[in-house]
């Protein structure tokens, strides 16, 4: 991508952490992934002035403590943070979750593949994507 | 993408509108486009019930009458509206523009490449991403849906 700031990865799931920095390998990116595991520890690192502010933020939605849209919502009424683009990155396909997703202004809901080579493609697609976009948040 | 809805172009520039075209064209995108000249044309196709709502929206900055960031602002405060995701696609670099449309929170923001050949490429990763993408399903009360409902309570 055209900057260097980090990417964030708000996971609760071990193993799909692991997949995503497994498929960033893979289609060497290069950029540093930051992961935390639900949305409170996101939310205080995200509003932490010290870190680095991501180019955009990978959300799982189905997680302890603070759940996906629970950061959405405090991200997008947080003037710092509104600006910083969500993409979901989930394994639920409910109609609710999507439409919560959209009217809280994702940009971009993705449901997991399970199969491996799969989720490599749709990783390089994100990729491809926020490389071709301008984003907010400059290196 | 994987759903037959239109996309919105709004755009004022008749050769970028042609562009475009011609661009979904070559790459067999075969949602129908529809093209608005401005930003205040954009929301009245968007509020007429007749019209099916867009699943993405490519929207130019500069245009006469509403420009693009007024049009934003409209959109996002529309509960009917605000969930369509709007791709910047402009010939702006300015980060001021960028800055102010996501914190419209725009889909993205795509600066259109001169060289049609990078011009086709950006609209197939714009393409890919949003068939990748799931995409809100229009509410029950909506249209369509109140059609498909109607057929289904006759059978």
């Amino acid at each position: 991508m055209s900057n260097t700031k980090p990417i964030l990865l708000v996971e609760d799931d071990s193993v799909d952490a692991i997949t995503v920095k497994r498929a960033f390998d893979d289609l060497g990116i290069t950029k540093s992934l930051v992961h935390l595991t639900n949305g409170e520890d996101a939310l205080e690192h995200l509003e932490n002035e010290v870190n680095n502010k991501p180019s955009f933020v990978l959300l799982d939605l189905n997680m302890p403590k603070m759940n996906g849209i629970e950061l959405l919502r405090a991200m997008k009424t947080n003037p710092a943070l509104r600006l910083i683009p969500v993409i979901v990155l989930t394994t639920s396909r409910e109609d609710r979750d999507v439409i919560d997703s959209f009217d809280l202004s994702v940009a971009g809901y993705v449901v997991k593949p399970i199969d491996y080579t799969q989720f490599v493609e749709t990783i390089r697609t994100i990729n491809m994507y926020w490389s071709l976009s301008q984003l907010p948040v400059k290196g | 993408m994987r759903n037959s809805k239109p996309i919105l172009l709004v755009e004022d520039d008749s050769v970028d509108a042609m562009t475009v075209q011609r661009a979904f064209k070559d790459l067999k995108v075969t949602n129908p486009l529809a093209h608005s000249i401005n930003g205040e044309e954009a929301l009245a196709y968007l509020k007429d019930e007749s019209n099916k709502k867009p699943c993405v929206i490519l929207l130019d900055l500069n245009m006469p009458k509403m420009n693009g960031t007024e049009f934003l602002k409209v959109v996002k405060a529309d509960d009917a509206l605000k969930k369509i995701p709007v791709v910047v696609l402009t010939t702006s670099q300015e980060e001021r523009d960028v800055v102010e449309s996501f914190n419209l929170c725009v889909a993205g923001y795509i600066v259109k490449p001169v060289d049609y050949k990078k011009f086709v490429e950006a609209i197939r990763t714009i393409d890919l991403y949003w068939t990748l993408s799931e995409l809100p399903k229009e509410k029950v009360g909506d249209q369509n849906v109140e059609h498909e409902t109607y057929i289904a309570s006759r059978g």
